[in-house]
């Protein structure tokens, strides 16, 4: 019992996983993207698509990354080239999201695609209670823990990190350091929206093998909401996104055991959930504990500097 | 020769028209490419558009009902924009007004003079409260209200579902998830045998109203000073963790406005999908009026052609309801990728001048 309902919270947190790894990336870079619920449909479409056509999980994966990489450089061109409002921006990219991947997504809604398959890690995979769980699971997941790793890694152990991390932080000193950090910005937020793809790709490839108008339910803003529960780090939001996939396991455990209350106030739990979440971990923020990249939000202008 | 970026004087008030005018072409241009790809003349569908909004009586009295929740919602987000506060859960104050209004409607009892006013009041509150839960975590703790307000329209679509599947459901309404039809106590005055209401006429007072609060009283002052510096309004004397408060239990309460005009003027009933969103286009509708209520009454006209014309290509071409969002996205990408030119301009500069 225990080992299907952490399985299922591993399954269930997993898209939200790399909605919230892209959104740090792009939060690192200083720039805010709340296109996470556009991005994420984006991916789960074009994925979707991909393996569709051509018969191959692997395509579709590609295919999630670049599509959402190309319609998060909207974002960042308009935020980064033309300093434009990064609020704005991220809520037009969702509406755009939203309403693409409906028109686009017609001709595929109840289509079928044989999905990821579980691949067992030798001896992982027999450990006690997470085993199963964590080491008999399809690809998409592994990589999810490889990204995990590879972010903070990135961010921490290299150079390319710190000089992103430089740019949220005070980009006018990482100007004086000569980092370019204009291309830095765009990058960041182009591949940190390429990952939110993928996210979207793990619904329409693996967690309900199909394309369904709309089938993120907001899955993208509670990615946005974890980016803060996360403080900015890779392995934080891991932790954030399996806290909430076992919400959601739960209230689906709930539903399918037959319980008088009403489904839709179950449904309502991860949203309350993710709100109480937000609301204690900005608490916390505000006891010192910051992570929040110092210029999140601000355009940079070089001759504002003073 | 290279470019350079210069920050430009604040332009004409022509010049900021003209680049919006500009940015709307290139959103409908750009829209038009979209909908070629997915297999739709654009021109044909365009020309419908004009056609099925404005060229009959009949057509124009459904822009004014699709224009009317649009006028309500929009002046609900741009009050709260005027504090630099981010009201995205319009959609869910919608339907919360939309809650109340129907719960007064079936079971208060009440008759004619006062059935309305009640239901109005009782939409006013309910919107009211379910943004102020957002107020109150934003001017305590600081919490962001972009994130809380959007979650809770997840909330407050399913608590509607549950009452419509649940307790409100028309017990003669053959299990359908609708509630019982409204009296006529409970119903606004409609005109010309079409299903243009009273409710327009209702929009169009609140955007009297909040023109005077905003721009003739000391109140709208407060909130506008604290919009444009939060460090100098404090510094001045000014509560801003209770303006912010307030501002956004405001703007949810005139977004519920919207729902009890919805459910009384249209639906008579509670269903599911009373806003489309709504809530949503209102934000566009907002940041486009660039802060004026009359700005606002004006753009939800032009989105409501908009939508009158986007329901017939619905039916005429298969397409997705959804796909309005697109084209508002793009509105706002090139009208976010206007402001650049407005507030800076490309120079060409000799290559020495750059040292």
């Amino acid at each position: 019992m225990l080992e299907i309902l952490l399985d299922a919270t591993v399954r269930a947190g997993t898209p939200i996983l790399f909605a919230t790894l892209g959104a740090i990336i792009n939060e690192r870079a200083g720039i805010i993207n709340l296109g996470i619920e556009g991005l994420m449909l984006i991916g789960a479409l074009s994925g979707f698509a991909a393996t569709f056509a051509s018969g191959s999980l692997f395509l579709g994966v590609v295919a999630a990354f670049v599509a959402a990489f190309i319609a998060g450089s909207i974002h960042a061109l308009i935020c980064v080239q033309l300093r434009g409002n990064q609020i704005v921006s991220g809520l037009a990219l969702t509406l755009f999201g939203v309403g693409i991947t409906a028109l686009f997504g017609r001709g595929l809604v109840g289509q079928t695609i044989e999905g990821f398959e579980r691949h067992a890690v030798p001896l992982l995979a027999q450990l006690p209670l997470v085993g199963k769980a964590f080491f008999n699971q399809d690809w998409l997941i592994y990589f999810s823990f490889l990204l995990v790793i590879a972010i903070w890694f990135f961010l921490y152990h290299s150079r390319w990190g710190l000089n992103l991390r430089t740019v949220g932080e005070n980009p006018t000193a990482a100007d004086a350091c000569g980092i370019p950090v204009n291309l830095y910005r765009f990058l960041a937020v182009a591949c940190g929206s390429g990952f939110v793809g993928i996210g979207g790709a793990y619904l329409s490839l693996v967690y309900t093998p199909m394309w369904i108008e709309n089938m993120t339910a907001g899955r993208g803003w509670i990615a946005v909401a974890l980016v803060i529960f996360a403080s900015w780090s890779s392995f934080r939001a891991l932790g954030g996104a399996y806290l909430f996939g076992g919400v959601t396991a739960m209230q689906l455990r709930f539903q399918a055991m037959g319980t008088t209350v009403s489904v839709h106030i179950l449904q309502m739990l991860p949203y309350i959930f993710t709100i109480v979440v937000l609301v204690i971990s900005t608490l916390r923020l505000q006891k010192g504990a910051s992570q929040q990249p110092g210029n999140l939000g601000l355009p940079y202008d070089r001759e504002d500097r003073k | 020769m290279i470019l350079r970026i210069e920050k430009r004087e604040q332009g004409s008030a022509l010049f900021r028209s003209l680049t919006t005018t500009a940015s709307l072409l290139c959103a409908l241009l750009f829209a038009g490419f979209l909908l070629f790809f997915a297999g739709v003349d654009p021109a044909a569908a365009y020309l419908e558009i004009l056609k099925e909004s404005l060229g009959s009586s009949y057509g124009l009295s459904e822009t004014l009902v699709k224009a009317t929740p649009l006028i309500i919602t929009g002046l609900a987000v741009s009050i709260a924009f005027r504090m630099q506060i981010w009201n995205i859960g319009a959609e869910g104050q919608i339907y919360m007004g939309a809650c109340g209004a129907t719960g007064v409607a079936l079971f208060s009892g009440l008759d004619s003079p006062l059935m309305l006013p009640a239901m109005f009041a009782a939409a006013f509150i309910a919107g009211g409260l379910w943004a102020a839960v957002a107020g109150l975590l934003r001017a305590l703790w600081q919490v962001n209200e972009v994130i809380v307000t959007l979650l809770m329209n997840y909330i407050a679509i399913l608590l509607t579902n549950y009452l419509i599947f649940g307790p409100w459901k028309n017990p003669d309404g053959y299990n359908f998830p609708l509630t019982a039809q409204f009296s006529d106590a409970a119903r606004l005055t409609e005109y010309f045998n079409t299903r243009l209401h009273s409710g327009f006429f209702l929009a169009l007072f609140c955007a009297l109203a909040v023109y005077l609060l905003m721009e003739r009283t000391i109140w709208g002052f407060q909130v506008k000073a604290i919009g444009s510096n939060p460090a100098a309004a404090r510094y001045a004397g000014m509560k801003t963790g209770l303006a912010i408060f307030l501002v956004l239990a405001l703007s949810g309460a005139i977004a519920g406005v919207a729902g009890f005009s919805e459910v009384a003027g249209l639906q008579h009933r509670l269903q599911h999908g009373i806003s489309p969103g709504y809530g949503y286009t209102a934000i566009i509708i907002a940041w486009l009026a660039r802060r004026s209520a009359l700005g606002v009454v004006i753009v939800s006209l032009l989105m409501g052609i908009l939508l009158v014309g986007g329901d017939s290509l619905q039916l005429s071409w298969q397409l997705p309801v959804a796909f309005a969002y697109a084209f508002q996205g793009l509105i706002l990408f090139f009208l976010l990728a206007s402001d650049f030119f407005i507030n800076f301009r490309l120079r060409r500069v000799k290559e020495t001048d750059d040292a």
